[in-house]
């Protein structure tokens, strides 16, 4: 037996040329041992390749002519409990008869004997929250759906991940399409839909490829158990991920929230009860119903149950994908799977322009729902952006309340109106000539436009600026103009 | 015959409330003889939430919550004007002023201006906020009326009656944040929108002098906001004739 090789066919493997990596181990052993897969986890390495050696053990190349090779045993690998990903970087994403050979659609098969109410039961018991990033109980909204009236019920994916420096679900979708599309089978028939929409944001065209590729074949062979998945393509609004615009985006309106209640689970698409969760969540399903719940419940925090997939990124050696343990520290992931800072370590941003940053002195704080609330942050759909000392605060801070002026859809005055007079004021901030009634006002302003938005958008737009306040005050307060004294 | 909803109960500023189950906050509070500040609102239309100057706290509510899409509840313990909520009316109608180009003295809705009737009302006499002064423009193309875009505060009301009981969906909004704008058809002038009948009802509902008759001048706009109402519970109740 000769060596095998996975090569990396996920989005920054190409983009760091896995095509060329790709071609030159073909040519040295030969196509049909070698494999197209998803994500290999270390990104900033890109492009990568596994050797799977005769006697069963792995190694890990990096770079165009494979010159670099990496060591499993870092940190970086090892701490990682894939669950989501398990087959991510194994499978080969665009061949069903792979994704089946590895056990896809098995726990699918075994559900359909198994009653609904037993089902949602499991996901109630594993703990699950939802990983888009408001933490909502999973089995508790698979509850409610399942506990409304009515033959015509609907399963939504939010697949329109767009936090900056987010990309889990991305590598779900390109790495191991099968899962989602499983997991969503497996919550349709828990909660007793008949159909299922996919709504993928359009900057990540090969997620749509592979998602097509997956669904043609699915429906092909006839595992998605009668489910018709759809796939529904956003046009470039970040506010679509926010459940009711993306409705609204689906019945193709405009994509704007609406005050909720009615929840979605009550009314959503068309008026009928849906449920809608994210890639990761629906991803996470199949494990946790093949396993049980109990067992993934095992793993975490006594709030936070399972395993999170975190996009790792900035300042720091080591960046990629990685999959933890609920409750593992910021400092295990940024120091010893990260590797440490390229720089000074100064702080870790999670939850994108609805999150904010925990101070490197915090870095002990585990990574739950919990903790990362309570510093002001939150734990977001996964983006982890780690921030060293070249980068002032409020200038920041004004990066995220920008990207919130350019995503406000606009239906709200506070977002709409506030979140623009925000970044007038951090402008002040950032050119050193603010004064103290300017810092007064950007405080009283973060409140208002938390307080008074109509969706998340809106009212987590100024936890950039709020986190950073209270962390990084010095900051703001130097960039006072001269002579002035706080 | 339809059954009537059950009875609810509560407090509103310490004042005791009952409504039918089905009721608004909104309908509840101006019921009881109370007044919060709306704008985007208006009876007869689908209510949309989008103002935010109607919110209330409820007590063991961890956010503050729109009136007029907030059905009543058994218990509910609602304040209108709380310190917090003045201060947030106050600012939001800074922010309206702020983020257009209102100029009082010679619009046509002066004296009859619903976003003038709310400043009065929350104490706003000038905006903290830097005014925008936004490059927006008027669009005169319609024989009978006229857009002055730097007057909307946004509130759709127009595209609401216009779809909702006009049935002509002549309205809609375009674009995004703070470069949101009303568009009429598919952003086309408005006189080219072979849709609109001319109606004139996006002109009476609108909050404030974005809308109007071409003959009007300086205050001599006259809007008729109740007119939503009247066609929709007419058309309701299948009540045409005139009291």
């Amino acid at each position: 037996m000769a060596v095998s090789w996975r090569c990396c066919d996920a989005t920054a493997c190409r983009a760091a040329g896995a095509a060329a990596l790709r071609q030159r181990l073909e040519a040295e052993v030969g196509a049909e041992r070698v494999k197209p897969v998803g994500c290999l986890r270390l990104c900033g390495q890109a492009p990568l390749a596994a050797a799977d050696h005769p006697d069963g053990s792995t190694e890990l190349v990096a770079g165009v002519a494979g010159e670099r090779r990496l060591d499993l045993d870092h940190p970086f690998f090892a701490l990682q409990r894939p669950v989501v990903l398990e087959r991510c970087g194994l499978v080969d994403p665009s061949s069903i008869d792979d994704a089946l050979a590895q056990g896809a659609y098995a726990t699918l098969a075994a559900c359909r004997l198994r009653r609904a109410a037993e089902l949602v039961e499991e996901v109630v018991r594993s703990g699950l929250r939802g990983r888009g990033g408001a933490g909502y109980p999973t089995g508790r909204k698979w509850q409610l759906v399942a506990a409304q009236s009515g033959a015509h019920k609907v399963v939504v994916c939010n697949a329109d991940e767009g936090d900056p420096g987010a990309f889990m679900d991305r590598s779900v979708m390109e790495g191991d399409p099968h899962r989602l599309l499983e997991g969503m089978a497996i919550a349709a028939q828990a909660v007793g839909a008949a159909e299922a929409y996919i709504y993928v944001r359009a900057e990540y065209p090969l997620a749509i490829e592979r998602l097509r590729t997956a669904i043609a074949a699915a429906t092909e062979r006839g595992v998605l158990a009668g489910l018709p998945i759809q796939l529904r393509i956003g046009a470039g609004a970040y506010v679509c991920g926010e459940e009711t615009a993306l409705l609204h985006s689906i019945e193709g309106g405009r994509g704007t929230p609406r005050p909720r209640p009615p929840y979605p689970a009550v009314s959503g698409l068309w008026g009928l009860p849906t449920l809608i969760n994210n890639v990761e969540t629906f991803a996470a399903i199949p494990a946790i119903l093949r396993e049980g719940g109990d067992w993934y419940a095992a793993m975490g925090t006594a709030g936070s149950k399972g395993t999170k997939v975190f996009a790792l990124s900035g300042a720091i050696t080591h960046t990629g994908l990685i999959e933890v343990e609920m409750g593992t520290s910021l400092r295990t992931i940024v120091e010893a799977m990260g590797g440490g800072g390229s720089g000074v370590v100064k702080a870790v941003q999670t939850g994108g322009p609805s999150g904010g940053c925990i101070p490197a002195e915090l870095l002990d704080t585990p990574v739950d729902y919990a903790s990362l609330q309570e510093l002001g942050s939150i734990m977001g759909s996964g983006g982890m952006v780690v921030i060293d000392a070249a980068m002032a605060m409020p200038e920041l801070a004004r990066y995220f309340m920008r990207f919130c002026v350019a995503e406000s859809c606009g239906k709200c005055l506070p977002c709409r109106a506030g979140t623009v007079q925000l970044e007038q004021l951090l402008d002040r901030f950032v050119e050193k000539r603010a004064s103290p009634a300017d810092l007064a006002q950007l405080e009283q302003l973060c409140g208002m436009v938390k307080a008074t938005s109509l969706c998340g958008l809106g009212q987590s737009a100024p936890n950039p600026v709020l986190s950073t306040l209270r962390f990084f005050r010095a900051e703001y307060e130097a960039a006072l103009a001269p002579g002035v004294v706080p | 015959m339809s059954v009537d909803p059950p009875v609810v109960h509560g407090h509103i500023n310490g004042q005791v409330f009952s409504a039918a189950a089905d009721a608004t906050l909104l309908q509840v509070i101006r019921a009881a003889g109370l007044q919060v500040p709306t704008l985007c609102h208006l009876d007869g239309l689908t209510p949309v939430g989008a103002c935010r100057l109607c919110l209330v706290a409820i007590e063991g509510h961890p956010k503050l919550e729109p009136a007029c899409v907030t059905t009543v509840a058994e218990g509910m313990v609602v304040h209108t004007h709380t310190p917090e909520l003045e201060t947030y009316r106050r600012m939001a109608v800074e922010l309206f002023f702020a983020e257009g180009n209102h100029v009082c003295a010679f619009c046509v809705a002066n004296g009859s201006c619903e976003l003038q009737d709310v400043a009065v009302e929350v104490g706003m006499d000038h905006s903290r906020f830097p005014y925008q002064y936004p490059q927006r423009h008027v669009d005169a193309s319609h024989t009978q009326f006229s857009l002055d875009h730097h007057r909307c505060i946004l509130c759709t009301r127009c595209v609401r009656v216009c779809d909702e009981i006009e049935g002509a969906h002549v309205w809609d909004v375009g674009y995004r944040g703070s470069a949101c704008s009303i568009i009429a058809g598919l952003d086309q002038p408005w006189g080219e929108v072979a849709a609109c009948t001319s109606c004139g009802k996006c002109v009476d509902v609108c909050p404030t002098g974005a809308l109007f008759r071409k003959e009007d001048g300086t205050a001599e706009k006259h809007p008729h906001p109740e007119r939503a109402a009247q066609l929709a519970e007419a058309r309701h109740e299948h009540r045409w004739t005139n009291p």
